[in-house]
Order: structure tokens, then C-alpha cells, then sequence
């Protein structure tokens, strides 16, 4: 009852400035919000801070007792990966597969969304659907078989094992992501460009592909995203020369027991490169979380 | 929109599909092939017909009852996470900011998460959850709450939980926020000559609004919870005991730990068939609420 009170008296306030209404309609809720985003945030962000602090600290530190921040402040942690090539090498690695991975499923998927987004022809459902099956299936049950295929082919340990094994579920995804975002491009522009003699392959990159710049974004940016944070498949193709930071990390259980502050430090590092990307599309997220479709 | 029919469309088409056959079709030959055979080592195989599968499919045998056992577990996993998750996601849209600074700023941090490798997520909770160097257990255990989740299968279970929880709850909360974004000031305004209270707002306007995002974002919460295995893997390593073995987990373990390879191929089948089959489900309702869509704009 006082919500709906308090809805007309904003109502009230918004009719002055109707560009704010969004805003003036959750008024009366403000506090609740922030309330609840802070909230939210800050359960987010604790585990990370953890890990952050934990990075910054010697092991005898860390071991001793609980610090809510670092009493001897060191880099060490830090020094010791960048300088040591077994552990930068992963870094590397990771970032080579990712890369290689995000191009060809961008380049294999724009196409076919172009076909998806404007063509009828035999068997699209179907093949839609068995793309996004892909896209659903356990890595755990490829493993093996990827094992087994990759070692035949000789592509084992290398980044290019991993980077088209990942193609398995990001081309699917980015196939689903481009569809989303060509189909908000009225066909007249493809219409248009025809009738003023661009042939197909031209207009698909001097016009078209400028228009759906941002999904093109979008999809890289998810590509990236499920490539670099996918282990288990990276780890089963690869054993020393390719080998991901994410497999290198398991090297900090020792006889002389954990090395926490050097397992942190690299578990930082690998947050990094998210939040670089991530900072890029941000304006881009919200719709590109909804596969281009809202 | 009407699209035209055209089957040279399928050259397009054609590269993804070879390249997603190569990485699926392929492999999946590999398990059929291995799941009607059994082995004895030094790569001698024997034709094994369905054996794999009866003794699957059986809750009285070991296989089937570890098979069964580990389904279940997934199966309410995924039910705990999706009851928790999609509410929370919702109540997270709705209070987003809605302009200025803070919302590039809560996109952010609210995405961060889920750049973070997987194995790095159970590192991270790994560290935190612990009762002597994390902050959570730590502080757990001195509220006098006994909390270990090395060793209880419900604190190992409350910490998986939470901390999928922590990792893809901001993905449901921004599919719902993009949803939310697409409706247009005049609903709103309309509401309020309406004098609708929030809830009416809410229930009338922001959930239909969102039902199609939502249903994508059950749909990959509920397909990402059925495959989970990084992390718990990472977090407790299927234990204490088996009471956090889930299905993927239990298939690396047949699979790359025991060598079984014709059980483990039989499982991968069934495994990918239930997934093919709850897969159908989503499709069809997807492609019937954009059906309903279209015949409503048209």
C-alpha cells in the first residue's frame, strides 16, 4: 500500500522530467537497492580480495595467522613467475590457444549466422539445434576421444589441439550470439547493396560486417571468455610444450607442503587478462549476455 | 521477419559444420565404438554387445548403483543452484543502477567472476573456505559453527553451493538485466497512471519482459550445472567420501583414472542422450515463445 502511495507521488516528480522515469519509478526503492547491489558485490568481491591480499604476503605469513592485510608487503610472489619460464610459458600458452580459437570460431561462425539469420534452406533447424548441442555437451565425455584424436593426427600438445577442441562448443556459441545481432539488421540493407552492384563478399565485409561491429564484439569477447576459463580439455591435450597456466598451477603442491602465496599470485594473473576484456565490451555486456536477442 | 528459401545458403553453413563434426562427430564415433567392446590391456578389445549398458542402466550392479548415485547428486545440484540462482539473479537486475558511473562499475565487478578459469574458481574458494588461512572459515569457525569442508559432506556440499553461487549468479543477473533494459519508459509510465503498485509492475510488465531471457539463462545454468566439474574437482575432489562425486567427475574417473573404457563410453552415451533430451525441451519451448512473439508483433 505505502509502494503505491509513494509510486504516485514520484509519478508526480517524473511527469517534470519524463526522461528520468525509469528512475523515478523505483524511487521510493532506492535504499533497498543499494542496499542490495552493495550486498551483492561485496560477497563478489571478498573471495577475490582474499586471494589478492594472499598474493601479497610471505608463506610464513600466511600460515602464522589470519591477516586482513598484508603486514610484510612483497612482490615476490610476482617476481617469481614472471621470471621463471616454466610459469610464464603458461601464460603464453593459455593466451596462443585462446587467440587462435577466438579468430577461426569468429571467422567459421560469421557466415553461417549470415545464412541462419537470413535463409530458410534444408534441414536449418535441425542443424541449428545440433549446433547448440554441441554447446551443451560435457567436455568430460570428449576428453577421451579428443585424446585419442588428436594424438592420431599429431596435433597432441599443441596449441591447436586445444584451440579446435574448444571450437566444439564456441562455434556454436558464436554462431548463436551473430544470429542474434544479424537479425536485428533489416534486410533492405542487403537489398540495397545488391541493387547498387556490391557483390556478396564485398558487401559482407565493407558494409555488413561494420553494422554488426559490436556483436562481432560480443562473440569474440564470449569466445574468449569459455576458452580461457576451460580446463578440462586443455589439460587432457596437453602435457608439456602447451600446457595452460591453469595446469601449471597444480605445481605449487610440493613435499615441503603449499606454496599459498605463490598459488595466489598466479590465480591473480590469470584474473587479469577477464578483466582487461571485460573493461572493452562493457557497454556491450547486458546484450551480449543476451545472446543479442532481447 | 520472412526469410527466403535458398539452399545454396547451405555453403555458408557448411565450415561450421565440418569443423563442429570434426570436434563431435568424430569423438563420438570413438565412444560408440569402445562402449560395445571390453578390454584387457595391451589394446586387445572384445566385441561386448549392450553388456555395458544393461549393467548401466541396473541399479543392483556397482556400476549402475555408481552410476544412478551420481546422477541424482547432479540432478539436485542443479535444482539447489537453479532455485537459488534465479531468484537472486532477478532481485540483482531490479536493483541495478540505473545510469551513471556505477552502473559501467557494477557490470564490471558483477562480470568479473565469470572471466576467472575454472580451476582458479575452486582455487579461490579452496583458500577462502579453509578454516585456518581463509577468511570464511575462519570466521565461520568463530562464530562457533563447526564448519570443515574437507570432512563434512554437508559443509562440502554448502561450500560448492555457494560458491556456484558466487560464480554464475552475475550471469543470470545480466541476462535479466538486459531483458529489463529493452522495455520502454511508456510501459512504466502507463503503470503508474494505473496507480500499480510495484509488485503489479513487476509481475505484469518486468517478468514478461524477461521471460525469454530467463529461459535462456535457465537453460545454460542448468546444462553448465549438469557438466560441472572443474570445480568442485578442484574444491573438494569429489569428497568426503563420494558425497560431492558428480557425474562428470565420476566419468573422468572411470575414464582417465581406471581405464575403464568401455563403461566409461557407455556412461558418456547416456550421459549425452539425457542432455540431448532436456536440450529438445528447452528448444521447443524457445522456438514456441518466439513463435507466440512474432504472431503478437504481427
Amino acid at each position: 500500500m505505502s509502494d503505491s502511495v509513494a509510486l504516485k507521488t514520484s509519478g508526480i516528480k517524473a511527469a517534470a522530467a519524463p526522461a528520468a522515469a525509469n528512475k523515478a519509478l523505483a524511487g521510493p526503492r532506492v535504499n533497498g537497492r543499494v542496499v542490495v547491489m552493495t550486498l551483492y558485490l561485496l560477497f563478489l568481491m571478498l573471495p577475490i580480495y582474499w586471494l589478492v591480499n594472499m598474493s601479497l604476503k610471505t608463506n610464513t605469513e600466511i600460515t602464522s595467522g589470519l591477516t586482513l592485510w598484508p603486514q610484510n608487503l612483497t612482490f615476490d610472489n610476482y617476481i617469481t613467475i614472471f621470471t621463471d619460464r616454466s610459469w610464464y610459458s603458461g601464460y603464453i600458452n593459455s593466451l596462443t590457444y585462446v587467440l587462435i580459437n577466438t579468430v577461426l570460431s569468429i571467422s567459421f561462425a560469421l557466415p553461417a549466422a549470415y545464412a541462419f539469420s537470413r535463409y530458410r534452406f534444408l534441414g536449418d533447424k535441425h542443424l541449428f539445434f545440433w549446433l547448440l548441442t554441441n554447446r551443451m555437451a560435457p567436455p568430460a565425455v570428449f576428453a577421451l576421444p579428443f585424446f585419442n584424436l588428436y594424438s592420431a593426427i599429431g596435433l597432441f600438445d599443441t596449441p591447436w589441439a586445444v584451440a579446435l577442441a574448444h571450437c566444439l562448443f564456441n562455434v556454436p556459441l558464436a554462431v548463436w550470439i551473430l544470429e542474434g545481432f544479424m537479425s536485428g539488421v533489416p534486410r533492405e540493407i542487403d537489398e540495397t547493396a545488391a541493387i547498387d552492384g556490391y557483390s556478396f563478399p564485398r558487401f559482407f565485409v565493407k558494409i555488413f560486417m561494420p553494422l554488426i561491429a559490436s556483436g562481432i564484439g560480443v562473440a569474440a569477447f564470449f569466445c574468449f571468455m569459455f576458452s580461457w576459463v576451460e580446463l578440462l580439455l586443455a589439460r587432457t591435450l596437453t602435457t608439456v610444450n602447451a600446457k595452460p597456466i591453469a595446469a601449471t598451477m597444480t605445481r605449487t603442491v610440493s613435499a615441503s607442503g603449499m606454496d599459498w602465496g605463490l598459488l595466489a599470485a598466479a590465480g591473480v594473473l590469470t584474473i587479469i587478462p577477464g578483466a582487461l576484456v571485460i573493461w572493452f565490451v562493457r557497454n556491450y555486456i547486458a546484450k551480449g549476455f543476451a545472446l543479442g536477442r532481447v | 521477419m520472412t526469410k527466403t528459401v535458398n539452399n545454396k545458403a547451405w555453403f555458408l553453413v557448411l565450415p561450421v559444420f565440418l569443423i563442429v563434426a570434426f570436434s563431435a562427430v568424430l569423438p563420438l564415433m570413438t565412444v560408440v565404438n569402445y562402449s560395445v567392446q571390453d578390454t584387457f590391456g595391451n589394446n586387445q578389445f572384445f566385441w561386448n554387445g549392450v553388456g555395458w549398458f544393461q549393467e548401466l542402466l541396473d541399479p543392483t550392479t556397482d556400476l549402475g548403483g555408481r552410476f544412478f548415485d551420481s546422477l541424482w547428486r547432479t540432478l539436485l545440484f542443479s535444482a539447489i543452484i537453479l532455485m537459488i540462482e534465479v531468484p537472486l539473479g532477478i532481485l540483482v537486475a531490479l536493483s541495478m543502477p540505473r545510469e551513471g558511473w556505477t552502473v559501467a562499475l557494477s557490470l564490471v565487478l558483477m562480470a568479473l567472476p565469470l572471466l576467472i578459469p575454472w580451476n582458479v574458481v575452486g582455487t579461490i574458494w579452496q583458500v577462502f573456505a579453509r578454516g585456518d588461512i581463509g577468511l570464511l572459515g575462519w570466521v565461520v569457525n568463530h562464530l562457533g559453527i563447526d564448519y570443515n569442508y574437507t570432512g563434512d559432506p554437508l559443509d562440502a556440499w554448502i561450500t560448492i553451493v555457494v560458491m556456484d553461487v558466487w560464480h554464475w549468479t552475475s550471469l543470470v543477473a545480466l541476462l535479466c538485466y538486459a531483458g529489463l533494459k529493452s522495455i520502454p519508459d511508456a510501459y512504466y509510465q502507463a503503470a503508474r497512471i494505473d496507480g500499480a503498485s510495484r509488485w503489479a509492475v513487476f509481475r505484469t510488465i518486468q517478468l514478461p519482459k524477461m521471460r525469454r531471457v530467463l529461459l535462456i539463462a535457465v537453460l545454460l545454468r542448468f546444462m553448465d550445472s549438469f557438466m560441472i566439474y572443474t570445480e568442485p574437482f578442484v574444491l573438494t575432489g569429489g569428497g568426503p567420501g563420494n558425497a560431492t562425486t558428480f557425474l562428470s567427475i565420476d566419468l573422468v574417473k572411470l575414464a582417465l583414472g581406471q581405464f575403464d573404457l568401455g563403461k566409461a563410453a557407455a556412461m558418456s552415451l547416456v550421459y549425452n542422450l539425457i542432455i540431448l533430451a532436456i536440450c529438445w525441451v528447452f528448444y521447443t519451448i524457445m522456438t514456441n515463445v518466439d513463435a507466440q512473439k512474432e504472431r503478437v508483433e504481427a
